[in-house]
Formats: C-alpha cells, structure tokens, sequence
C-alpha cells in the first residue's frame, strides 16, 4: 500500500491554503531499468480534494508530473478544526486517501 | 581496522599528554593510505591498483598548497621526459571530432562501459567555443587560444604535450595527464588540438 | 531536471518566471530553490524513517529506540550535527550510518551484512538505512554542526580524512581538493563549494542529507561520497567504511559552527 501523504491546511485570511505531499513513483512508461527493459507506467491519474462533502479540486493527472508530487492550492468557505480529505487514484487502480485538520492561521 | 590506524591512536590514548599533540604528518599519510586500501574495493574497470601513488600524486598530495620551487622544477623535467609525440609527426586532427570528445564526460569511471572512447571533458573546466555556455572555470579559458598564438610547430607541441602531460609545464595540475594515463590516445589528442589552433574551429572565432 | 517532469505546482509558478525574464537569474534561481523548499518530499521519507525507528525487526524482535547515536540510548534529537563521533561500545569513530549498522547488530541482532544491504534507494526500491537517515538528520535542523574532538581517535579521524581530502589517485589524478580546494569555480555550470573554506564548507555540509529532485530519492553524505569517488574514478567506496568516516568529519569539522539545515532540496 502507498505511504500517507504528508497534508498541511491553514487559514490564510478567508481562504484554506492546502500543501500536499504524496509518495508515488509516477513512471511515465519511458524510462528503462538497469537491464534496459522499459518501466511500465506508473502514475496518478485523478486527485480529488473534498470538505463538507463539496468536491473543492478535482484533477487529472498525466505522466508530466514529477515523481512524488507536490500539490498546492487555496479554497473558499472552510474554518478552522474542519477537515479536507484528499484522494488520489493511479492508472492500476492503485489509491489512498487521507484527511487533515484545518489549523487556524493569520 | 588497520594496524596503522590502531597503533597511534592505542599509543596516544596509554599517554595523555601524547593527546595534546596531534600524530605527526607522516604518520597521518600512512594512517590515511591504509584505511583507503581498506575501505574501497574493484567495480567494473576500476580496480584497487588504482589507489597506488604515482611519484607525482603522492608529491602533490603532499604538498597541497603547492610544491617547493625545486620540487617543482624537478617534477617538470620527469614529467617533460614523458611526453610521446605521434610518429607520423601530425599532431594536428579534425577539430569537428575534438569539439565531440571535448564534449564527452564519459570514460574511466567504475560504471563506463571499459571498451568505449573516453572522452576529454574538457567543457567541464574550461570555456572553449563561445557557443557551448556551459563551461566550467576549474581551468582558465581557452577562447581564440589559436587566434593569438598561430599555427606553428612549437605553438602544436606545446598545446599536444599539455594535453598529453600537463605536469611537465604545471607541477601539482589539476588537469588529468590524458597521454600519459592513457585517458585519450594520439589521435584524440591531436583532434583536441585542432579545436584549440585550427582557423576553422569555433574556439578561434 | 526536465522540463517535462515539473512538480506540478511549478506549472503555476512558470508563467510569472517567463514574464519577468528581465529580472535577475540569480534572484530567479533563489525563489524556485525556495518554492521546492516548501514542499520538500524529503518529509514523506522522513516520516517512512520515523517507523523504521520505531519497528521491532531481526532475529532479536527489538526496535531501534534504545540506539545510543552519542547523546545517550535512544536520544535522537541533536544526534546528527554532533556525529561522527567515539564510541566506546564499538571502539570506533561512527557516522550516523556506521552507527545504525552497530545498533543494528547489537540490539536486532542482524549480521553487518544485513544491516548494509540496500544502502541507498532506487525507483521502487526504498531503503530503510536512507529514510532513517533522513529522519534522525532532520531532528538536528536548525542547531549548530559541532562533531567533537576529544577523543584521540576524533583527532585522528580529522587527521587523516584530512589526507584522504588531498589524496590524488586514479586514472585523472584527482582528489577531492581538485574539485573543491578554491573558492568560486564551477564544473560546467554547476557551483563547487570550497570545502577548505569555512562558509562554504558549513553549507554544503549544512545541506546534506538532500531530496534530489532528478533523482526522486533523498541521498545521504555516504551517498555524496560514495558518488564523488566514482566520478574521481576511484574504485567503489563501501558503505561506512573507516576512510568515508574520516573523510565525514574532516567535512564535519571544517563546517564546524555552521547551521545544520537539512535534509535539503537540490536539483
């Protein structure tokens, strides 16, 4: 199974600002190993972020986004002590999801 | 662990006030050449031999700072008497082929392929051609080192024996003796110094 | 790094970089250091290498908690920035990782072997020894590099990690001094530190461990070693053996006073 991700949400002004870190190889099918045999694709394909039940980010992914990625983004209408859940879900049906707690902030 | 590296120490630890005094430089060498051949061992081409000092690197190494003017001197000339011109005399190549193994990092190291060329490296110290921009400055640059020294025979003696022993001109170098370990062959070297003197060569423009 | 591998929040950050073309390259190069510091994946080995310190393995069920990595059995903070050190246990000066093999022997019960098997990670491939690493280093940021010497055999860990430091050898005579003996000189255009030097020698030491994004894996001083002597064309180091524990504190020492600030991010 996948490592957790690492999530950090604060309060800045109004907004929730959310960083995340996630642990996955996200090979894109081009590189070759030590025998020179291709690497099979590996990589997240959709990210969805959720709070009070309102999907607050959904995206798709590709084989562009470097290997254990880091995503950072800013949403509307959440306070502090609520909770963001994060998922993701790779090409191999691979997922994990993970949720933090919004800590106050300026 | 080595006996070398064990018997100062246990000496200095049996008399404290051996401890106020560190062990003396040549016993640190030692000390030092010891735990080295401990601690490496052959990958792929490179073999522990490759540890062993040559005159010139345990002089060098001696002498970080830079070695005393007789010693120096003294280098020079052993390392002068090296120098192996080619044969056929032409010690000018094709400095389209110089400017690729000056290109070329590749060779030597314990994960290169042992039959392949070995590049020059030469980018990864000096500036040469004014298109490539990243250069290193470990060396000084050589932009229009043909341009303001010509084409003749003593300009492409010299820059082939630098290429081939830089110790015979520079003791203590930083440059590799690329003739002289057998880094690059005689072709390879006169190719590089066609991309240093030749007209034609970028380095010149 | 390739441009077609971008962390995704740089996506973002680009266009403002295009647009302010004119501006400084330097300054340029500062901010996007900063923008990968911020989310730095070192974190997600780190908190792999909490676990490991934490999990019970080998032949004696035991974890790594009563490790004694200087500052007494199990004390973990701090640790780093005063390693390589004397111990009396093993009568050897240790690095952090020479003395995780030790503990890794004596409390596991694992053969030395074991202990050293997967050094380093590779894709897919994650190392134990390397997330440890990570961790036990990143309870030192913020503090002082102060390795001790007042144990004789700290002194002549220093001293002759001193020689190795100026040591020619090999097919193109280099030593560690040839790369990293003068002050502002780069190999193409990467930047060498002058490890001679004080203030170069307190960041770059400073920095290491580090995530290397063209890497995806967080490297450790060995690795730097390991990987400096294979471009020096030496033969190949092994892990944690004496001469790289020298050669440590010699680098530890010369950074002496310095704040330790990884693991870090690099290119």
């Amino acid at each position: 199974m996948a490592d957790p991700m690492r999530i950090r949400a604060n309060m800045t002004g109004d907004k929730v600002e959310v960083k995340v870190l996630m642990a996955h190889e996200m090979e894109t099918g081009l590189r070759k190993d030590a025998k020179g045999n291709l690497v099979p694709p590996h990589f997240i394909r959709n990210v969805t972020v959720t709070h009070g039940g309102k999907t607050v980010l959904s995206a798709q992914w590709g084989t562009s986004i470097s290997k254990n990625p880091f995503m950072h983004f800013r949403f509307k209408g959440g306070k502090p002590g609520e909770k963001v859940t994060i998922s993701w879900i790779d090409n191999k049906g691979d997922k994990r999801t993970d949720e933090a707690t919004i800590a106050g902030g300026s | 662990m080595n006996f070398d590296i064990i018997a100062p120490a246990a000496l200095c630890a049996a008399m404290l006030s051996a401890c106020a005094t560190p062990i003396s430089d040549a016993e640190a060498e030692r000390a030092a050449v010891g735990m080295l051949k401990a601690s490496f061992k052959p990958q792929g081409q490179a073999g522990v031999d490759r540890l062993n000092q040559d005159e010139v690197q345990a002089l060098c190494s001696r002498y970080p700072n830079g070695l005393p003017k007789d010693l120096a001197e003294k280098l020079e000339k052993t390392q002068l008497a090296t120098i192996r011109y080619p044969a056929s005399g032409k010690l000018m190549g094709d400095w389209r082929e110089g400017e690729r193994i000056a290109q070329s990092g590749v060779g030597k190291q314990f994960n290169d392929d042992p039959k392949g060329p070995s590049g020059g490296n030469c980018y990864a110290c000096h500036r040469l051609s004014p298109r490539e921009l990243s250069f290193g400055t470990i060396g000084p640059s050589l932009y229009q080192f043909g341009k303001q020294r010509g084409t003749g025979d003593a300009v492409q003696r010299y820059a082939y024996g630098k290429i081939y022993n830089s110790e015979a001109f520079s003791a203590c170098s930083n440059m590799p003796r690329f003739g002289h370990n057998g880094i690059l062959t005689e072709e390879q070297i006169a190719h590089l110094v066609a991309l240093l003197l030749d007209p034609d060569s970028p380095v010149n423009k | 790094m390739r441009i077609d591998r971008l962390p995704a929040m740089m996506l973002a950050a680009l266009l403002p970089c295009f647009v302010a073309a004119q501006q400084d390259t330097q300054k340029e190069i500062e901010r996007y250091r900063q923008l990968l510091q911020d989310g730095n994946p070192s974190e997600l080995f780190e908190a792999r290498g909490a676990e490991h310190w934490k999990a019970k393995r080998g032949p004696k069920n035991t974890s790594l908690e009563q490790c004694d990595l200087g500052l007494g059995a199990g004390v973990v903070k701090g640790a780093y920035v005063r390693l390589p050190r004397y111990f009396a246990d093993s009568d050897k000066v240790e690095d952090l990782e020479s003395r995780l093999v030790t503990c890794m022997v004596a409390l596991q019960g694992l053969t030395p072997e074991e202990a050293k098997r997967r050094p380093y990670s590779g894709p897919g491939q994650p190392s134990m020894m390397a997330d440890l690493v990570a961790w036990i280093a990143s309870e030192s940021r913020g503090m002082k590099i102060a390795p001790p010497q007042s144990h004789p055999k700290e002194r002549l860990a220093y001293q002759t990690g001193e020689k190795i430091f100026f040591y020619r050898a090999g097919t193109h005579d280099f030593a560690c001094a040839t790369c990293h003996g003068e002050d502002n000189k780069r190999i193409r255009l990467q930047d060498l530190p002058n490890l001679t030097n004080a203030g170069d020698a307190q960041r770059a030491f400073g920095s290491w461990p580090a995530y290397r994004v063209s890497q995806g894996e967080v490297r450790s001083m060995q690795w730097r070693l390991y990987d400096c002597f294979r471009q020096q064309r030496f033969p190949e180091m092994q892990f944690t053996s004496d001469a790289s524990v020298a050669l440590t504190m010699f680098l530890a020492k010369r950074a002496e006073g310095g704040t330790f600030d990884a693991p870090a991010i690099k290119r």
